[in-house]
């Protein structure tokens, strides 16, 4: 189980540093969506527990564990969020390409100070 | 009537109304988005004049009760903030009804206006961790597209960076409501407070502290996290520019700050430590940097993240009367910023420039944008009868009392800092530069048009002078003495 956490860290780091190193747009675009997809994957196994059942209430049987709905919902909502932020990005990413005419961002900088 | 979920309902239903109609009838955008938020400052007025009695205003969304259901809460200090932000936000929607007419499609942008007012609304009164953040994407989002509304270069570099450093923050975020809902397993604001409360769940509550404050920190630009800041105010439209400065920083970034290390964590002497330091680097690097721009809308957005420093400065030294100096600063500045970027766009549209090196002096042409400019900055500089004074005098006097010579020290060299780069700044706005006719872009942009000025301008500009004049009034004995005390009580009662 521990595995998995660092798992889940190791997967963020590699968006982190794909945001701060690359240099193209869409790669850190893509890094910033392996970012939300490992907190996304954290947030789920926070709630999973081991040999767990669906939380459905059934009248002939007892569950005694079960994995947490509520972080699944919640992460489903983050998943949407995250869907709106990469497309405002990605437009933002094309009219910038219309202007500049590079995805490089060492070459995008007229804003200075 | 139970005013608090439309706040959210009214902005919202606004946000989707505009594009429906606003296609076909032009003007019609503007007059919804201002009739909408002349509605919202009566419900806000409302929540105010119904928590005089009960102190607290709950909502239960779908009538489930907490533990299960999602709740709206209204206390003291969200009543403050839902105040400060629907009055200035009316006033701002008034001057982009004029502003925006040099835009193609003006629908567009009071959709994700009133879009992001919902948003901000949605962050006061959520009383739910997880819905703070689902409001603050919807705030943040709008801010995003509405900073590169124009389409220009700068614009979408700006709008690029500052979505690029929201998304960072925000997973931050989202990491630190998985730490404390796997602790606390509530996400309920009150619950997760009485959860965390026990022995054991320290280590917890440090980390999440951390991945709060670079979350919320950036957002509320304090000062290692301010990259974003002086880029995305000076390319947005300047009605964007004041929302920014005036509202969207303190709501998403320093009232998100109070609400979790006050209410819910409960402030420690580590997290003051912190808090102060950031608010010291914050105060003094953006002033100095501040000095060295010739934008002034650039220069106004450094000073934004000043003044957020004196205001995190109070909440970290964190007397009841530091806090008191802090929330009557977050006040005053979400008036005067704003009145201050609203009258750098006004002497635009007179001069044709922004640069202060070429300025041709408004005070000649249009005699209430220069007094609107010099109440402002007088306002910030903390001339005596304004309330920018008040507010810093009961800092600088917290920190004396607080046995904090150093950082009274501080606050006070800060603010004659930035009377120093006001200065700079408003003199060539006033009476104009004598590099004036040597202006790059040829004589018609450096001499003055002598143009009127529209009365959608002019009457958000009187309203915020006015407002700014008169916030002194908050520290009277009865209503304003009232309306501060409870968003005060709120902050000091802890958890």
């Amino acid at each position: 189980m521990i595995s998995l956490y660092i798992l889940c860290l190791i997967l963020f780091l590699v968006g982190l540093y794909c945001v701060v190193r690359k240099r193209n747009l869409i790669k850190i675009i893509i890094g910033i969506g392996i970012m939300e997809y490992a907190v996304n994957l954290f947030f789920v196994l926070t709630g999973y527990s081991e040999g767990g059942h669906s939380p459905i209430f059934v009248t002939d049987q007892v569950i005694k564990r079960m994995v947490d709905p509520a972080s699944q919902a919640i992460v489903s909502t983050v998943i949407v969020i995250g869907l709106s932020l990469t497309l405002v990005l990605i437009a933002i990413a094309i009219r910038i390409y219309e202007k500049y005419g590079t995805f490089d961002i060492t070459k995008i900088n007229r804003l200075k100070g | 009537m139970n005013p608090v979920p439309y706040l959210v309902i009214v902005p919202l239903a606004a946000g989707f109304f505009i594009p429906i109609f606003g296609k076909r009838i032009k003007p019609l955008g503007g007059l919804v988005a201002a009739a909408a938020m002349a509605a919202l400052f009566l419900l806000s007025l409302s929540a105010a004049y119904l928590i005089r009695v009960d102190k607290a205003l709950v909502y239960n969304v779908g009538n489930w009760p907490p533990p299960v259901g999602i709740t709206m809460v209204v206390d003291g200090l969200s009543c403050f903030m839902l105040l400060i932000v629907n009055t200035v936000a009316l006033l701002v929607s008034i001057y982009a009804t004029e502003y925006v007419k040099r835009y193609t499609d003006p629908w567009k942008f009071f959709s994700l206006f009133m879009l992001m007012v919902a948003g901000m609304n949605g962050v006061l009164v959520s009383g739910d961790l997880f819905n703070l953040y689902v409001f603050m994407e919807i705030a943040a989002i709008a801010a995003y597209s509405l900073v590169a509304f124009g389409v220009e270069a700068a614009q979408l570099e700006a709008a690029f960076k500052y979505a690029v450093m929201g998304a960072v923050g925000s997973s931050f975020i989202v990491l630190g409501i998985a730490f404390v809902y796997s602790s606390a397993s509530t996400l309920n604001l009150a619950g997760i407070a009485s959860a965390l409360s026990g022995p054991g769940s320290t280590n917890v509550v440090l980390f999440a502290s951390v991945l709060f404050l670079m979350g919320f920190g950036l957002k509320a630009a304090l000062a290692p996290f301010h990259a974003w800041l002086p880029d995305a105010h000076t390319a947005a439209p300047t009605p964007i520019s004041a929302m920014l400065s005036g509202l969207l920083i303190k709501v998403l970034g320093v009232y998100v700050i109070m609400r979790i290390f006050f209410n819910v964590f409960g402030i420690s002497a580590k997290l003051s430590m912190i808090l102060i330091s950031l608010a010291v680097i914050s105060m003094v690097t953006a002033s100095f940097l501040a000095f060295g721009q010739t934008d002034i809308k650039r220069l106004l957005a450094y000073s934004s993240i000043s003044q957020v420093g004196y205001i995190m400065l109070g909440m970290g030294v964190g007397t009841p009367l530091a806090i008191m100096g802090a929330l009557f600063h977050l006040f005053n500045h979400s008036i005067f910023k704003p009145l201050l970027f609203l009258s750098a766009g006004a002497v635009e549209d007179i001069g044709g420039t922004r640069d202060l090196r070429y300025m041709p002096g408004v005070l000649a042409s249009s005699r209430l944008t220069g007094y609107t400019n010099l109440i402002g900055a007088l306002s910030i500089c903390g001339i005596p009868p304004l309330g920018g004074f008040w507010s810093k005098l009961i800092i600088i006097f917290a920190c004396i009392q607080a046995d904090r010579p150093v950082l009274a020290f501080v606050a006070a060299a800060v603010s004659i800092l930035t009377l120093g780069y006001y200065f700079k700044a408003v003199t060539p706005m006033l009476f104009g530069t004598a590099a004036s006719s040597g202006s790059p872009r040829g004589n018609a942009v450096g001499k003055a048009r002598k143009k009127k000025l529209a009365l959608a301008f002019a009457l958000p500009l009187t309203v915020l002078a006015l407002l700014s004049i008169l916030g002194i009034l908050l520290l009277a004995p009865g209503i304003g003495r009232q309306f501060l005390g409870d968003a005060l009580a709120v902050l000091v009662r802890g958890r």
